[in-house]
């Protein structure tokens, strides 16, 4: 019961997460669950960032800097994402996705 | 710690400066009653406070804030690449929106926050500094394309827009990380100077994030496989929107690809069979898809993936004279696409139109001078000579056939060939084909006419004096190296 | 080591929750009839779809929380350091807090913060 993870069972961690969002973006048929895979990408990103300023760039910060960033910007998409999503709901009175498509193709 | 190396220089940021704060402007007089009319003027006016800026700066080679902004040539050809798509896209917008009913200040402010994302993303050594300029560039493109709110379509574009273009982040923001691994570096010329050692120690890393960030910046310049959004966003987003995306994303993601593969990873050799299978499926497919559209606004979003793939031609090349013939090439596209979109604009604020082939018909006998710009433009698309388009493909394909890719300029020729056909059915039915009804009046004004004439000027320009026009850029592309 | 208590700890909690269903599962008596399964405590069947009229005030005020909050995140770090850069430090941040405060300007001329 001596275990300590290393770097590559970090990455593996934050890959899983990583296609968990994937999926999620290609999958769920709710706008806002688009959203949250959306979140989950750039979130496996940032915590990407933090496994390799921690293994990496020891004594720097830069990779918990871009982390902050990240969550600065992803609070920024989902705000615009949910002003889009409430407009089409006015419109249309639902968020489904595979009911928005009345563009060709 | 101190800040002495850091050189934090505001002056440098001018350009920057002055966009934001007329934007801010425009939203803040815009929740006034008497302040709503503002918008456009004071629009107009940061775009050209902006470009007299950058002109001023043109010939310096400074970097600043620990080297996350650099203002070399590079940058001041990019930026007033972005500052011309805006102030012609502004010019057509004003008149389409009052048409719509949508004139609303807020678009002006966003017009310009975009750009200034574009700016930031062209100026800067270090893939963080890109990353934030590329969303604060897209953000409002999300809004913009779905700006027209009580039309279904425009609220679909931007849906679409948004999910895909978000997808696209966390793939380049992965990418980034991967590379941040590798290196334990975000600063491209850290990365450049220390390429070697990287990929010694860390290959798959090195690679997996230079993938990751190529299918990133793929999907924003619409290139294929990751084109799908672009016809559907093009159709349904207003049409002076359509007319900046065409454009400024576009150019902007190039700006930050050549920054990130032709100095960062310039000793990446791997990278040039992936860039000709993109470039070779990206030309391929915007154009023979762009045969089959009945939508004037969907031929020309295939006919920008087209485009890109041109431009992806030349990067593919790399070096510098290849990549200074595609930096020529996208002076000159945004000149005749938005010229065409200008057009296309005027003709969509009629009533009642959708933008199709059929609206064209007998647009020669009623205003015979717009259809023959129409026409200019269209031949300039298409490459005929002694238009921009001709030269710019001329220097891509003879760039890539002296770098020893003599397929790839094959099939470069061969695609063009097959554009010349959609981009005259364009031309045959404005002055060829017999109308059924009579073509509906189009209002002009002086903010329209100036757009037509700089779009013109500068398409033709370009074109009649290639070889002054293709060492500045080959002068501003050296500026880095 | 220290894993094995987290691993003690989700073992309880399983087997707590677990553990009071399967014992009402067992010993309760389970006999339906029409009167009790109706819904009590002031619950009425519901009529009609029971989708309630977004108040889409809701949506803007937890928006501008989102937005501030990430503002001060941002503080907390700059706090901690900017007294050895000096007076520049100070300026950046100003601007900063400027720029965020132009949007709340913009978000209360335009009504958002008055819908109670």
């Amino acid at each position: 019961m001596s275990f300590s993870p290393e770097l590559h069972h970090w990455l593996i961690l934050s890959t899983i997460l990583f296609s968990i969002g994937i999926y999620g973006v290609l999958t769920r048929r709710n706008a806002v669950g688009v959203l949250m895979s959306v979140e989950l990408l750039l979130n496996s990103a940032a915590m990407n960032f933090l496994i390799f300023n921690h293994y990496a760039s020891k004594p720097f910060i830069d990779g918990a800097i871009m982390a902050l960033f990240i969550i600065a910007v992803a609070a920024a998409e989902a705000v615009i994402a949910m002003a889009l999503f409430v407009a089409i709901f006015r419109s249309r009175k639902t968020v489904d996705v595979t009911q928005i498509n009345t563009l060709k193709g | 710690m101190n800040l002495s190396g850091a050189n934090i220089d505001f002056t440098l940021l001018l350009p920057e400066i002055s966009l934001a704060i007329c934007g801010f402007a425009i939203l803040l007089l815009g929740v006034t009653k008497r302040g709503k009319d503002f918008g456009f003027g004071l629009g107009l006016f940061g775009l050209i406070a902006a470009l007299a800026f950058t002109v001023q700066q043109w010939g310096t080679l400074e970097t600043g804030f620990f080297g996350m902004v650099t203002k070399d040539g590079f940058s001041s050809l990019y930026n007033i690449i972005f500052l011309l798509a805006g102030i012609i896209s502004l010019l057509i917008a004003q008149t389409y929106l009052r048409a719509k009913k949508i004139d609303k200040p807020e678009y002006y402010a966003l017009v310009l926050f975009s750009i200034l994302g574009m700016m930031v993303m062209a100026s800067s050594y270090d893939l963080i500094i890109i990353f934030i300029g590329l969303e604060i560039m897209s953000i409002p493109l999300y809004v913009l394309a779905g700006f027209h709110r009580f039309n279904p379509k425009s609220n679909e574009a931007g849906i679409k827009y948004f999910i895909i273009g978000a997808f696209a982040s966390g793939f380049l923001l992965y990418g980034i990380a991967l590379v941040y691994g590798a290196g334990a570096t975000t600063d491209l010329r850290l990365i450049a100077a220390n390429y070697h050692s990287m990929a010694q120690q860390a290959p798959l890393l090195l690679y997996a994030g230079v993938a990751l960030i190529l299918i990133g910046f793929g999907f924003k310049v619409g290139a294929v496989p990751f084109h799908m959004w672009a016809p559907d966003v093009y159709q349904g987003a207003p049409t002076p929107v359509t007319a900046f995306f065409s454009v400024g994303p576009k150019a902007a993601g190039f700006a930050a690809l050549m920054r990130i593969l032709d100095f960062g990873f310039d000793s990446m050799d791997e990278i040039q069979s992936v860039l000709w299978i993109l470039a070779v499926l990206t030309m391929a497919v915007g154009n023979i898809l762009a045969l089959f559209q009945d939508n004037i606004k969907r031929m020309l979003a295939y006919s920008s993936i087209a485009h890109a793939g041109y431009i992806l031609v030349a990067l593919t090349v790399g070096g510098e004279g290849a990549v200074a013939s595609g930096l020529y090439y996208l002076l000159g596209y945004t000149f005749f696409n938005l010229g065409a979109f200008a057009i296309l604009t005027i003709l969509d604020t009629r009533d009642g139109t959708d933008s199709r082939f059929s609206e064209l018909t007998g647009m020669a006998s009623r205003h015979p001078f717009l259809a023959t710009l129409l026409a200019i433009f269209m031949f300039s698309l298409a490459g005929f000579p002694p238009t921009a388009g001709f030269f710019g493909k001329l220097y891509i394909f003879s760039g890539a056939v002296e770098g020893g890719f003599i397929w790839l300029a094959i099939i470069g020729v061969m695609t063009s060939f097959v554009s010349v056909y959609y981009y005259l059915r364009v031309v045959v039915a404005c002055f060829f084909t017999k109308a059924d009804h009579p073509f509906q009046q189009v209002a002009m004004n002086p903010y329209l006419a100036l757009a037509l004439i700089i779009t013109a000027v500068g398409a033709l320009g370009l074109g009649l004096f290639p070889s002054s026009w293709i060492d500045l850029s080959r002068q501003a592309f050296a500026s880095f190296l | 080591m220290d894993y094995f208590f987290v691993a003690l700890f989700v073992g309880m909690a399983f087997a707590l929750v677990g553990g009071g269903l399967a014992i009402s599962y067992l010993v309760a008596p389970n006999r339906p009839n029409k009167v009790k399964s109706q819904p009590y405590e002031c619950g009425e069947h519901t009529v009609g779809p029971s989708w309630v009229h977004f108040n889409v005030g809701y949506y803007l005020f937890a928006l501008l929380f989102l937005v501030f909050d990430v503002e001060a995140a941002f503080l907390y770090p700059w706090a901690l350091v900017f007294r050895e850069f000096g007076l520049i430090a100070l300026f950046e941040v100003g601007i900063f807090i400027v720029i965020l405060l132009f949007a709340l300007v913009y978000a209360w001329k335009k009504g958002v913060l008055e819908w109670v």
